[in-house]
Order: C-alpha cells, then sequence, then structure tokens
C-alpha cells in the first residue's frame, strides 16, 4: 500500500514528459486529455491514501541515497502524515477542477502550444507535489525550486509579449531572493544537527542541540524564504504582475497551491517556531502588515484579475498571522477554504474574461447578471466566503484566526477587523461593478484612452498575431456577452459547493463540542508546539460577542459598497491624492526602482565599462603586450658577434656549476 | 703527488684557455686557446688514469695491471679528433680570410641576417 | 723535495707561464711559439707520470705537427703584431671576469671533491708502457681505431674541398 505514493507524483512527471516531449503531434482534445487524467488519477490515491491514514503516519522507505557525505545522510523519501494528505487531496483536487476548466479555456490556442501549456501544468503539479511530500528539507527544496520555476514559465507563457516575460523574470527573480535564505537555513540546520529529515530535526534530542540563536536565526531564514514564495512584505510585489499568465493558472498557482508553500512549510516546522517566539511576533507582523496594505490597494484597483492578485495577497497575510499568534490549526483551515474560493474566483473572473472576449477591465464591465447567470452565482457564493460571512467557510477560518489574535494580542485582533471590513469592502465593489447595474461594454469613455494598455497587453498566439487593438475589443463586446461552456462551469459549481461547506470541517467549540474536525484531524503535527506553549482560552461569552459584532460589521459593509458601485458611471473621477496613491500600489514598486534596480544597473554598468574593459581586457591584453614587449627586446641579444656568444656560454657555465654544486 | 695538485693545474690551464677565447679577437688565437683547453683536460685525464692505478694495486700486490688504461686511450683519441678538428679548423680560416682578407672574428656577424 | 717533485713544480710554472703568454701577446707568432713551450712542459708531466706512449705522441702530434701548422698559417697571412685587431676594452674585461669566475666555481666545486687526496702514481707503473696500451687499444676498443680512420677521411676531405678555390 505505501507504494501508492509513489504514484501520486509519479502520474503528473508523466503527463508532463509526454506532452512536452510530444506536443508536436498531439491533438488537443488528446493532451487535454492526458493532461487532466493524470491530475484525476493522482486525486483518486490520494483520496485511498487519505482513507488509509486513519491511523498514525505512513512513512515511505526511501527511494535512494540523494547525498551521502560522511555523517550526512539525506535520501530521498517521501512521508505522509495528517498535513501532507490534506495538502495533496487539495492540490491534486482542485488542480483537477482547474485542468478541466483550461481545456476549454485555452481552446483558442495552436495544438502544440495547448500541449505545452499542459505540460507545464503537471510539471507543477508535480513539482508541488514533491514539495508536500518530501521526508526531508532537500526534497522540499527540490520541490519548492520547480513550482517557482514553472510559476515562471507559465507566467510567460504567451512569450511573445514582452511585458509578461519581465513580469515572469520578476517573479523568478524575488523567489530566488527567498530561496537563498531557505538555503542558508537549511545549511545552518545541517551544521548543527548533521541532518535534515523532519523527523529528525523536530525530535527532542535535535532540538536539545539548538541554542535559541540557532532557532530564531533558522526561523527567520526560514520565513523570509515564505515571503519570496508567498507574497509577502517585502517580496510581494510579483503576485499582481504575474496577473500576466493565463487565468487558470493564476487560479492554481496564485491562488490555491504554489503560494501555500510557504505556509505548509511554516506549518511543518511549528515545533521550531514556538520555541522562538520573537520570530513568531516578526511573522505575526509582517502577515498583518501586509494584509493591511494589500486591501487598501486592492481597494483602487480597476483590472479584475489585479484585485483578485491583492486579495490573494492579503488573505495570504492573514494565514501568515495565524502562523504567527501560534493558531496553526487556524492558518491550515484557512489555507484550504482559501484555495476553495479564490480559485473560484479566478475561474469565475476568467469566465467573465472569456465572456467579453478578453476585456479585464471593470469600468467596462456590468449587469453581467443576466448574460451569465452560473458564474454570477458561483461568483457571489465566492464573495460571501472570501467575506467571512456565515455559515460560508470563509467565515470559520477567519473567526479561528481572529480569535487566536485577540487571545495573543487584543491589538492584532482590531487591525485583522479592520482588513476583514476592508476585503467585504473591495470585493463587494468588484461584485457590484462586474455584475451588477448596467452593461458598460459598449460606452466610450474618457478613461477609455488612458488604459488601452489593458487591453493591449493581452495578446494571444491566435493566427493574427497583432495585439488586440483598443477598437478591436470595443467591436468584439458590441456582441452579446455569452455564458461559458459546461467545461469551465463544471469546475466553479463545484467549487461553490466546497466553498459553501468546506468550513464546516472546523465548527469552533462554542458552537458545537468536538465539532472541531480538523483540529482534531491535525493534532498529531502540532503535538510538539502544543506541549511547548500555553494557550489562551478566550472566555466564551466574550468570543460570541466579538463574532457577531465582527459578522454585524462586515455585512453593513457588503451592502454599503454593493449600494455605492451598482449604479457605477464610467469616466468618473480621476484619482487624486490617497486615491492615487493607493491606485499606484503605494509606490512601491517604483521605491524597488530606485533602491535595488537603479543600483544594481549603475554597478552593472560600472563593471562593464571599467572593470571589463580597463582591467580585465587590460590585463589580457598586456599579457600578449608584454609578450611582444620581451620578445623583440631578447632579439637584440642576437647580434651576430660570435665572442659575444660565447661569452653567454661560459657565464652560463659558470652559473650551472653554481647552481649545480651550491645550491 | 696528491691528485689535487693535478685538479688544480688542469683547472687553471682551463680557465686560461677560457679567458683567451673571450679576450682576443683574432680566430687564430682563439683557435689556439682551444687547443690549449684540450691539452688541460687531457693532462688531468692521465693523472686520473694513475691514480686509478694506484687505488687498484695499493703496495705492490698486483691485482689489476691495467687499471686505469682507459683514461690514456681516452686521451689518444682525444689527441685523434684534435688533429682532424685543427685541419678543418683552419680550412675555414684561411677561406675566411680569402673573403674579407682579415681574421678578425668581428666580421663573422653574418650570423645576424 | 724528491727530485720528482721539484719537477713537477718546475714543470707546472712553465706550463702556466707559458699559457698565460699565449693569451697576452701580442704577436701571433709570439703566441704560436709560446705555446708549443706548454705543450713540451706538459710532456714533461706525461712523462713524469710515466704515461710514456702519450707523452711522446703530444710532442709528435700536437707540438710537431698541429703547431706547425699553425705557423704555416700565420706566416700565410702575414700577421704581425700592427695588424693585430683589439676588442673592446669592456668586453675584454667581462672576458676576463668571467674566465676568473669560472676558475673560482671550479676551484669551489672541486675543493670538497672525495678524491682529493688519492695519489697520482707517479714514476712508475705500467700501465702507460706501450705494449699495454697496444694490447688493449688492439683488442678493447679496436672499433674506435677503425672508426677513427673514417674520421681522418672525412676531416681531409673536408680540409680539401674548403680550400678549393672557387
Amino acid at each position: 500500500m505505501t507504494k501508492l505514493v509513489y504514484l501520486v507524483p509519479l502520474f503528473p512527471l508523466i503527463g508532463f514528459l509526454i506532452n512536452g516531449l510530444m506536443r508536436k503531434n498531439l491533438s488537443k482534445a488528446a493532451s487535454g486529455i492526458i493532461g487532466s487524467g493524470t491530475i484525476l488519477a493522482s486525486f483518486v490515491v490520494s483520496v485511498m491514501l487519505f482513507m488509509q491514514l486513519q491511523g498514525g503516519s505512513i512513512s515511505v522507505p526511501p527511494l535512494f541515497d540523494f547525498i551521502h557525505i560522511d555523517q550526512i545522510h539525506i535520501p530521498f523519501a517521501f512521508q505522509i502524515d495528517q498535513l501532507s494528505s490534506l495538502f495533496l487531496l487539495v492540490i491534486t483536487g482542485v488542480g483537477f477542477l482547474i485542468h478541466l476548466y483550461s481545456t476549454s479555456y485555452m481552446k483558442e490556442e495552436e495544438p502544440h502550444h495547448f500541449a505545452r501549456y499542459f505540460s507545464y501544468l503537471n510539471l507543477f503539479v508535480f513539482s508541488m507535489l514533491l514539495l508536500v511530500l518530501g521526508s526531508n528539507f532537500v526534497v522540499m527544496f527540490i520541490g519548492w525550486e520547480g513550482v517557482g520555476l514553472c510559476s515562471y514559465l507559465l507566467i510567460g507563457f504567451w512569450f511573445k509579449n514582452n511585458n509578461y516575460n519581465n513580469a515572469a523574470k520578476k517573479a523568478f527573480i524575488m523567489n530566488r531572493i527567498g530561496d537563498l535564505a531557505f538555503l542558508i537555513a537549511m545549511f545552518w540546520m545541517v551544521a548543527k544537527l548533521g541532518s535534515l529529515t523532519f523527523s529528525e530535526v523536530f525530535s527532542e534530542d535535535s532540538l536539545a542541540l539548538l541554542t535559541t540563536t540557532d532557532i530564531t536565526g533558522i526561523t527567520l531564514l526560514l520565513f523570509i524564504g515564505a515571503t519570496g514564495k508567498s507574497a509577502q512584505i517585502p517580496l510581494y510585489t510579483w503576485l499582481p504582475d504575474a496577473m500576466a499568465g493565463p487565468t487558470p493558472v493564476s487560479a492554481l498557482i496564485h491562488a490555491a497551491t504554489m503560494v501555500t508553500a510557504g505556509i505548509y512549510m511554516i506549518a511543518r516546522s511549528n515545533v521550531l517556531y514556538t520555541m522562538a517566539p520573537v520570530t513568531q511576533q516578526i511573522v505575526a507582523v509582517i502577515g498583518l502588515a501586509t494584509a493591511l496594505l494589500a486591501a487598501t490597494i486592492a481597494f483602487k484597483q480597476n483590472d479584475i484579475k489585479k484585485v483578485l492578485a491583492y486579495s490573494t495577497v492579503s488573505q495570504l497575510g492573514y494565514m501568515f498571522l495565524a502562523l504567527g499568534v501560534g493558531a496553526f490549526t487556524g492558518a491550515v483551515f484557512h489555507v484550504i477554504t482559501h484555495a476553495f474560493f479564490k480559485a473560484l474566483l479566478f475561474l469565475g473572473a476568467g469566465s467573465v474574461i472569456h465572456a467579453m472576449h478578453h476585456e479585464q477591465d471593470i469600468r467596462r464591465m456590468g449587469g453581467l447578471k443576466k448574460y451569465l447567470p452560473v458564474t454570477h452565482i458561483t461568483f457571489l457564493l465566492g464573495c460571501l466566503a472570501i467575506a467571512g460571512i456565515p455559515p460560508f467557510s470563509g467565515f470559520f477560518s477567519k473567526d479561528e484566526i481572529l480569535m487566536g489574535a485577540y487571545a495573543k494580542n487584543p491589538l492584532l485582533y482590531y487591525l485583522g477587523v479592520a482588513g476583514a471590513l476592508l476585503t467585504a469592502f473591495y470585493m463587494f465593489r468588484l461584485y457590484a461593478m462586474t455584475f451588477l447595474g448596467k452593461f458598460r461594454g459598449n460606452s466610450h469613455s474618457e478613461s477609455h484612452a488612458n488604459d488601452a494598455q489593458v487591453a493591449d497587453d493581452h495578446a494571444t498566439f491566435t493566427t493574427d498575431e497583432d495585439a488586440h487593438g483598443s477598437h478591436n475589443a470595443d467591436a468584439h463586446s458590441a456582441h452579446q456577452p455569452h455564458e461559458s461552456p459546461s467545461a469551465m462551469t463544471i469546475p466553479l459549481v463545484v467549487l461553490a459547493l466546497l466553498a459553501v461547506v468546506g468550513g464546516f470541517m472546523g465548527i469552533p467549540e462554542i458552537f458545537m463540542r468536538g465539532g472541531h474536525w480538523l483540529q482534531e484531524y491535525l493534532a498529531p503535527v502540532f503535538a510538539g508546539s502544543a506541549a511547548r506553549s500555553t494557550p489562551h482560552a478566550i472566555d466564551h461569552s466574550l468570543e460570541l460577542i466579538l463574532m457577531a459584532v465582527s459578522t454585524v460589521l462586515i455585512i453593513v459593509v457588503c451592502l454599503l459598497a454593493v449600494s455605492k458601485f451598482r449604479k457605477y458611471q464610467s469616466g468618473e473621477e480621476a484619482s487624486t491624492g490617497l486615491g492615487k496613491f493607493l491606485e499606484n500600489k503605494w509606490y512601491i514598486d517604483e521605491l524597488y526602482d530606485t533602491i535595488i534596480v537603479k543600483p544594481l544597473m549603475w554597478l552593472a554598468k560600472f563593471l562593464n565599462n571599467i572593470i571589463e574593459r580597463y582591467v580585465i581586457d587590460g590585463f589580457v591584453n598586456g599579457v600578449g603586450r608584454a609578450v611582444q614587449y620581451s620578445g623583440r627586446q631578447i632579439r637584440l641579444l642576437q647580434t651576430g658577434q660570435v665572442g659575444g656568444y660565447i661569452l653567454l656560454m661560459v657565464i652560463c657555465v659558470i652559473l650551472f656549476f653554481v647552481i649545480k654544486f651550491f645550491l | 703527488m696528491p691528485i689535487n695538485y693535478y685538479i688544480f693545474l688542469a683547472i687553471a690551464l682551463f680557465c686560461i684557455g677560457v679567458t683567451g677565447v673571450l679576450i682576443r679577437r683574432n680566430a687564430i688565437i682563439i683557435f689556439m686557446c682551444v687547443e690549449l683547453m684540450l691539452n688541460a683536460v687531457n693532462l688531468l685525464l692521465v693523472a686520473f688514469s694513475k691514480m686509478h692505478y694506484h687505488t687498484a694495486n695499493i703496495e705492490g700486490a698486483m691485482a689489476n695491471p691495467n687499471a686505469g688504461i682507459d683514461g690514456q686511450l681516452f686521451v689518444f683519441f682525444i689527441m685523434v679528433v684534435a688533429a682532424a678538428e685543427v685541419a678543418v679548423g683552419l680550412a675555414i680560416i684561411v677561406m675566411m680570410f680569402r673573403n674579407v682578407h682579415s681574421i678578425d672574428v668581428n666580421f663573422l656577424n653574418r650570423l645576424k641576417h | 723535495m724528491s727530485v720528482t717533485e721539484i719537477l713537477f713544480w718546475f714543470l707546472t710554472v712553465l706550463a702556466l707561464s707559458g699559457a698565460i703568454g699565449v693569451v697576452l701577446s701580442k704577436n701571433p707568432i709570439h703566441s704560436v711559439l709560446l705555446l708549443v713551450a706548454t705543450f713540451f712542459a706538459i710532456s714533461g708531466h706525461y712523462i713524469l707520470l710515466n704515461a710514456q706512449f702519450i707523452g711522446i705522441v703530444n710532442l709528435i702530434v700536437y707540438a710537431g705537427a698541429i703547431m706547425v701548422l699553425f705557423l704555416f698559417v700565420v706566416m700565410l697571412m702575414n700577421l704581425n703584431s700592427d695588424t693585430e685587431p683589439r676588442k673592446n676594452k669592456w668586453l675584454r674585461l667581462a672576458g676576463a671576469v668571467s674566465g676568473g669566475c669560472l676558475m673560482l666555481v671550479l676551484v669551489a666545486a672541486l675543493k670538497d671533491a672525495d678524491v682529493k687526496n688519492n695519489i697520482a702514481y707517479m714514476n712508475k707503473g705500467e700501465v702507460g708502457l706501450i705494449e699495454n696500451l697496444g694490447k688493449t687499444l688492439f683488442t678493447d676498443y679496436v672499433v674506435p681505431f677503425e672508426v677513427s680512420s673514417i674520421l681522418f677521411l672525412s676531416a681531409m676531405v673536408g680540409a680539401v674541398a674548403l680550400g678549393k678555390r672557387a
């Protein structure tokens, strides 16, 4: 039965190879079936493993020795416990739905690009599975790098557009900065403990060997790695730009799976984090700050995908806040529910974009309620879930995080609630401007000319390779938007269902004793942390009051947003002051450009023009010139005077004797 | 005589010959100094041959009456070669004199071209 | 001081002064004659070492034939002291210094030689006698002996070929 574990990553790997190598020979139907079928197979196996796991963990014997130097022994091995099996289900399940969706969304592509897309997606799923299945940090890191690579490949999928390539590069480079920190943390652990296998690192003996400085340093470095992968401050700016990729990619990678890798890693190392309160403080603060920052920016964005991207960053901030206050179960819970509703929202947005013929500016949408009924309902359900309205899934998971925050420090709770209110506001703004009101797709507006970029940037690989001009978009959206085909709507429905009922796996104590199935399920994984920390329990009545108050506030904010934006007329105010600041993302990209990019370019120019040209070339050419010069000088020895030659001979004989006999 | 004395004598003669080669510009004198060097070597060889004879036959016991004869035979052959060399060398010098009408060695710098 | 020793020192002085004279004399004819004297002294050394054959051959071949040849050539070219070319002063100095250094180096190298107290057997010993030499030459070393005849042949041919006009 344990051999089944190998099948889980094996299927996507095979799918990647087949689609990748035979992409010129496969029809679109074939590559779609292969791509999705492998993930479905992995999902089935994951379910079987989940059933089998009911008692304890499954540890799988190592495949082969990856690194073996002296005492350092790093095998290539997998491990299944409750945490990884949950993640497996989410990855393969949501992944399969997204694959299914993609077969329809990407069908305008040519066959070999279509096959390339699916091969990249399969490779991504393979890497992600490696990440969660690994039994030591090294295999996790392999998967970590792999998903970063696939992110790059998929963001820059339409590679003919240079802007997309730049976005892909940005994502990869920022990821790498985090990876460096991760690597250093691994080196530190190997140096101190001689092993990277989870069971050995987290055992009591190993932990006793580490000093507080060690633990704080390691956890901090791991966290920096997580900020790169999971888009926290300061390494988050790649995620909004990553919306350049196809929408299903955004759904899979940047909503449901890759960005949760950081959370998984920290959840896995929960023991270390519990022993380093300083790092936990930092994690919580940064998580909260990111949540608020992203929420304020999302306020003012007009591209449907950008709003969702910032919402992802914000929700990730909440997950890190949970990790920071020690509510590990809450973080994992939010990961799962977030995967459901965020994937739902992205796929819904993809459906809208598809219907609007690749128009992404919400100021030119509106009134889509009657054209896209299924999408409308599912999107609404997603918005309700993310806002945190009971009894949808987001409510339970977000509430658990906020309660954990309150137990640690009430200030964190209040700020968290503020963020939740912002979340509700901008999500319902998005909903209202997209689906309610009148259809604005045919109107010319003043802001239209400024935003021609948005439509232009969306070059696809159709037979006419020109970018869609702004008039093209108008001409297309003059046609009626229509509902998407069933391959796209079925995943929407399934995910909506999950978003609605998914919360019931973690009902808190106050509603139903013993209802928190997730907490009991994950207890063994977090046992080490539970043993070390003193849980702050909140009074039941206080908890109920807080919950009620926050829910009411959220509902009020939702209604406010809907009423404000359902009557939105395009061509309104140009942004001023604070609005402009938020719209331009707090000018953080510009800040990074000035602080980091420009000095690096200056340094590169300096190195090229001065060091390369004068020092290195000078040295290399100088050697040549020196040889020539010495050759010219030595030539003068050949005077042709025999007497001179003989003198030289005698001198050399003398030297020879001296050296032979006296040295 | 201790062999030392012969060694120093031969070294002295040899070095005088070297100095002569370096100092003089007349081709013939240079050639004669070369002969001088050869002779110094000959002398040393013969002295060593007698030394070997002596060490092989210490005080009367005629262990090997022909010990060290190789040295003297070698000298014989050196003389043979020296003679041949002189013949050819002088022929060259005469030819040089015929062409340049001088026996100054410095005029031989055509090697430069 | 036995007679042998006195003779040794006398012959040494003669040889050295002759050699120095060869190098320093301005008239080439004087150089030739002084070299002849040096050869005589060296032959004397040979006789002293009881290398009779070598001594006589030295006189006949070297002093007799080779030096006479030199004399012929010198007289052919009509060399005398005023046409003697002189080298540049510095070069002469360099040459002298080099020669002196060479001597010093050789002496220093050999002064620690193991053999320095061995005796060169003088006055007696059969190894220099002509019968022994002849026997060894014609039994062990007959091949080089014959080959040297070829050497002579080539030398003669060379000399004649070089000497032909045009």
